[in-house]
């Protein structure tokens, strides 16, 4: 069963994770941050460094401090197709996918990922912490949920060589996993399970072990990592990363409902980009499909996620959105100059119509602070798809060396 | 004892009767607007249940009230108080003790406050951020009418109507769930409320505290869920539900509202025992004092909770016969009583580890709602509580100015205390048993503590009663129910601060908002009766919007 927890936990609130001896040891400039109660690098050697081993190497990224749940028993199928807005039932046995779960007044509650270990062991990782509604919604169920998120040791491997990275700490038929699989690998570190998954839109793997196997894993791949440029990062890289790829955040990108004061400050999956996942025609309910099959049938979402293309190279960070330069219809919620795809590129959450048919005509206000001077101006913006960065190597199977 | 001002004979533009935080807000108010305005205040000191008294060489008491968040920040700044001495700081923990040896604490750090409440239920431990949320969102309901005057809703002025109107408005607003869960939430009980987020004894009596906290009711009382609400919607600086210490203790509010008051050209006059209230042609037009003098004043406002003014300070024929039918029958139970004490140093608490922040913040030893309630069950038959319910603070923790350097005052609140003793008035043997009871409870955690009390101030609702007036020692100069909100507080009808009686106005904590160190009913009957003289309220502020 779970350890108990310390009674002196307070005394150093961010806590270590299991990889930080290792991460410390990296760490030049003491830029930490708190993740969810954990000590997190923020940067560990240098932010620009770190973000081109995403795109030209092999970056190694502590994602221990995500939560994750256990959702176990002969329900767990039926039980995750009620939670989720996704269609469990095509989600086999050894893959993940991406969904959002909502309340039932059809509002995201969060993203994340669902892994199918076996007919009836699922493991929900996110951002937030769920486990009320997790049981609340597991009346009637048999299904077990446990909240497993100190149990298990997280690395994200992500980059073009994070195939080769794998391949050469003996990970051996690696090069068989396709994206979203999931499969466990005996290794020098011990029985590693691997997902074909991560946050960065490249090629990119994320691997889970028990705490105690951890600093065992992270050497294994440090010393395999080295001949090809394996870099330790933080998660301002990430940051950009993600917003290459055109993943959202909650907290950054939306509000979890439940943690929304203000009523309208909740989103449905299609106010914020995440409609393709709700599968209205799956056999089974699931929490909030009255509302949102309402909402659909009536067209009547209030706000639509886009991707902007904005002049010049000033990132368009908490900026407003306007529509002909005056009439405020939407604002950044993540903006960045994107090195790899050579564009300046943000999020928008914006109020329709605007952003969904009236789509022309956008300006962003940005204020620069140059040298303790504002200096403000008002520029063009383009809804574009999303991803900005979609590399084929992300898909290959078998996937390249790099 | 103030001297009397050499002015005999003349007529004060407004004469306040008492000088609790209240009456002093609108005092200050008055006179920035030009007012001419004597306090009239029957103890030697100001501030009513919001003072610090030297009672043990050495030591300052916050005997009534000990901690500040409801005090609007609109009136701290309006009136200036930080350049007249006011400072409020944060304090820092706090802590439930079990009965089985185990505790419950607080954190302001969120991850660590987290898994506190996941020692006893994982659960329960992320079930908190919900459960705030929905407090915040009630919070951001009623703050907007703290600062406005309620509407009469049986009055066409378009003043009353536009007041209905917006909150009408506000309430329409919210979602259709919303509009639900406000109203099961306003009448609802804080143990019902809270057993819909939470499973752990320990966790759900630590958040009912508030819910009964100066209150006649216990935690399975229908609407009580509104009193949480009543004690979280304050802030420090922003922090919304966050308690401080007044550095100085509570009375150094009183002290900078008297400072800036006087500042402002007013006239505090202490040790003046207001008995009458002068009315004339159906209006006030001043005070007697006990022993026969007179004060002349254009208007009279009083601050003393609606029983002792209608029914110590006029006489019930001045009054129409209704009105007074509901005065007698407004609800001002007294429940609560205090023990302040001065300690020798910081007693032990060999359950809690040293580190912790729990001391520097409440400290309570009641762990289920069911012993709260059995606290609640002895008020009900007229005794103070066999296991009584403690909200205790030693504010020395935080602030070096109330004791000398390694001593401590300690404040123990203690919820239900009835006001009379099976049906008769306290003796002073068994105002010792209620203290008794008290210093049991902390001695049965802190082996050292009975050792260190130096000097102790034991206070039934008689002895509140007895120094601040206020009736049967109701903290709140009456219930906060929801029958006695808004436009029915005091009295339906007479939400708007004016009396039946021309020229007379109540501005204390039986008046809207209610009651607490918050100054809003103060404030905001300066402004009727500055819109009554046609006068612009000078510097008194917008409430602050709610975002
Ligand atoms: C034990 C106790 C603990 C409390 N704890 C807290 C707390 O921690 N935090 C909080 O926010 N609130 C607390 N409260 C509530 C809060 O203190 C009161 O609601 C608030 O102080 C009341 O202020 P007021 O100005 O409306 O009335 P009062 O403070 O009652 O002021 C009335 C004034 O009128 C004077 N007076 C009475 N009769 C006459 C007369 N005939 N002539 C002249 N003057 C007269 C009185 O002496 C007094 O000064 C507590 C109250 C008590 C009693």
């Amino acid at each position: 069963m779970r350890r108990a927890l310390p009674r002196e936990h307070f005394e150093k609130p961010l806590w270590h994770t299991p990889f930080h001896p290792r991460i410390a040891a990296l760490m030049t400039h003491e830029q930490w941050y708190g993740w969810g109660g954990y000590l997190s690098p923020q940067v560990i050697r240098d932010e620009e460094m770190e973000y081109f081993a995403i795109r030209n190497a092999a970056s190694l990224f502590d994602v221990s401090p995500m939560v994750k749940y256990r959702i176990a028993g002969p329900d767990a199928e039926a039980y995750c197709d009620r939670l989720t807005v996704r269609d469990v039932s095509k989600l086999k046995p050894g893959r993940v996918h991406y969904t959002a779960w909502c309340d039932d007044e059809g509002k995201v509650l969060d993203d994340g990922t669902l892994f199918r270990f076996s007919p009836t062991e699922f493991r929900l990782c996110c951002q937030e912490r769920h486990l009320p509604w997790l049981l609340d919604s597991a009346i009637g169920y048999d299904v077990e949920i446990a909240e497993v998120t100190e149990d298990i040791a997280a690395l994200s491997l992500q980059g073009p060589t994070s195939y080769a990275v794998l391949r050469d700490a003996g990970f051996a038929g690696i090069e068989t996993l396709k994206p979203f699989d999931i499969r466990a690998f005996e290794t020098a570190a011990g029985p590693v399970t691997v997902s074909r998954t991560g946050f960065t839109g490249d090629l990119g793997y994320e691997l889970f072990v028990p705490p105690d196997q951890a600093l065992a894993l992270w050497d294994l791949l440090w010393t395999a990592g080295q001949l090809h440029r394996i870099v330790a990062i933080g998660f301002a890289a990430l940051d950009l990363a993600r917003l290459e790829a055109g993943f959202i955040m909650a907290g950054s990108d939306f509000v979890p409902a439940e943690h929304a004061i203000r009523a309208d400050r909740r989103r449905s999956p299609y106010e914020i980009g995440l409609g393709w996942l709700v599968a209205l025609d799956k056999p089974r309910h699931f929490n909030g499909k009255r509302a949102l099959a309402a909402e659909k049938a009536k067209n009547a979402f209030r706000h639509c996620l886009v991707a902007l293309d904005i002049d010049g190279n000033v990132p368009a960070e908490h900026a407003l959105v306007y529509h002909r330069g005056k009439r405020e219809v939407g604002h950044i919620t993540a903006a960045a100059w994107s090195p790899t795809v050579k564009r300046n590129i943000a999020l928008a959450s914006m109020t329709r119509p605007y952003g969904d048919t009236v789509v022309n005509d956008l300006w962003v206000e940005i204020y620069a602070l140059r040298e303790l001077v504002y200096s403000k101006s008002l520029v063009r913006a383009r809804i574009v798809e999303r991803p900005f960065f979609n590399p084929k190597r992300r898909s290959a199977t078998p996937p390249g060396v790099f | 004892m103030t001297p009397p001002p050499s002015s005999a004979g003349k007529t004060w533009d407004a004469i306040v009767v008492g000088a609790g935080h209240n009456g002093l807000v609108n005092a200050c108010y008055l006179a920035r607007a030009g007012l001419d305005v004597l306090v009239v205040e029957r103890n030697d000191w100001v501030g009513g249940a919001a003072t610090s008294r030297s009672l043990y060489p050495g030591f300052l008491y916050s005997n009534c009230s000990y901690v500040c968040s409801l005090l609007r920040p609109e009136i701290m700044r309006d009136l200036e108080l930080p350049k007249h001495g006011l400072q409020v700081v944060p304090y820092e923990g706090g802590v439930i003790l079990k009965q089985d040896g185990g505790y419950l604490g607080t954190f302001r750090d969120h991850d660590a406050h987290r898994r506190e409440i996941g020692r006893h239920s994982l659960r329960d431990a992320e079930a908190y951020d919900r459960y705030s949320a929905e407090v915040i969102r009630q919070c951001r309901f009623i703050r907007p009418f703290l600062l406005r005057t309620p509407p009469d809703p049986t009055s066409l002025k378009p003043r009353d109507v536009q007041e209905l109107l917006y909150l009408g408005r506000k309430f329409y607003d919210l979602t259709e769930t919303e509009m639900a869960d406000t109203v099961r939430f306003w009448t609802m009980s804080i143990a019902e409320f809270l057993d819909e987020f939470f499973e752990t004894d320990v966790v759900k009596a630590g958040f009912c505290i508030s819910g009964i906290i100066g209150t006649a009711l216990g935690p399975l009382s229908p609407g009580t869920a509104y009193v949480l609400l009543h004690h979280y919607m304050g802030d420090v600086d922003g922090a919304i539900g966050a308690w401080g210490f007044a550095r100085g203790g509570m009375g150094a509010i009183s002290e900078s509202l008297a400072s800036s008051f006087r500042a402002s050209g007013g006239t505090v006059r202490t040790g003046a025992s207001v008995d009458k209230v002068l009315v004339e042609n159906g209006r006030a037009t001043g005070v007697v004092l006990d022993g026969g003098e007179e004060i002349r004043g254009r208007l009279v406002v009083s601050n003393l909770d609606v029983k002792r003014t209608f029914l110590k300070l006029l006489e019930e024929p001045q009054l129409p016969a209704d009105f007074v039918k509901k005065v007698k029958n407004f609800k001002i139970r007294g429940s609560s009583g205090k023990v302040n004490i001065a300690l020798d140093g910081l007693p032990d608490f060999p359950a809690l580890p040293p580190s912790a922040p729990f001391l520097r913040g409440d400290m309570h030893f009641t762990d289920s709602v069911e012993r709260m309630e059995g606290a609640y069950d002895d008020w009900k038959a007229g005794r103070w509580s066999a296991d009584p319910f403690l909200d205790m603070m030693i504010p020395t923790t935080i602030d070096p100015t109330m004791a000398p350097p390694g001593k401590h005052f300690m404040s123990c609140f203690v919820q239900y205390c009835p006001p009379k003793v099976e049906g008769h008035d306290w003796t002073d043997a068994e105002r010792d048993g209620f203290a008794k009871t008290v210093v049991d409870q902390i001695a049965e955690y802190s082996p050292n503590f009975k050792d260190l009390i130096l000097h102790m101030e034991v206070r039934t609702p008689r002895e509140i009663e007895r120094e601040t007036g206020l009736t049967e020692g109701n903290i709140f100069q009456g219930e906060l129910t929801f029958d006695q909100l808004l436009f029915n507080r005091p009295v339906p009808g007479y939400a708007q601060y004016r009396a039946p009686i021309g020229g007379l106005y109540m501005c204390g904590s039986a008046t809207h908002p209610g009651g607490g160190v918050m100054g809003a009913p103060g404030r905001n009957a300066a402004a009727e009766v500055l819109r009554d003289l046609k006068k612009p309220a000078k510097d008194m502020s917008d409430a602050y919007p709610v975002l």
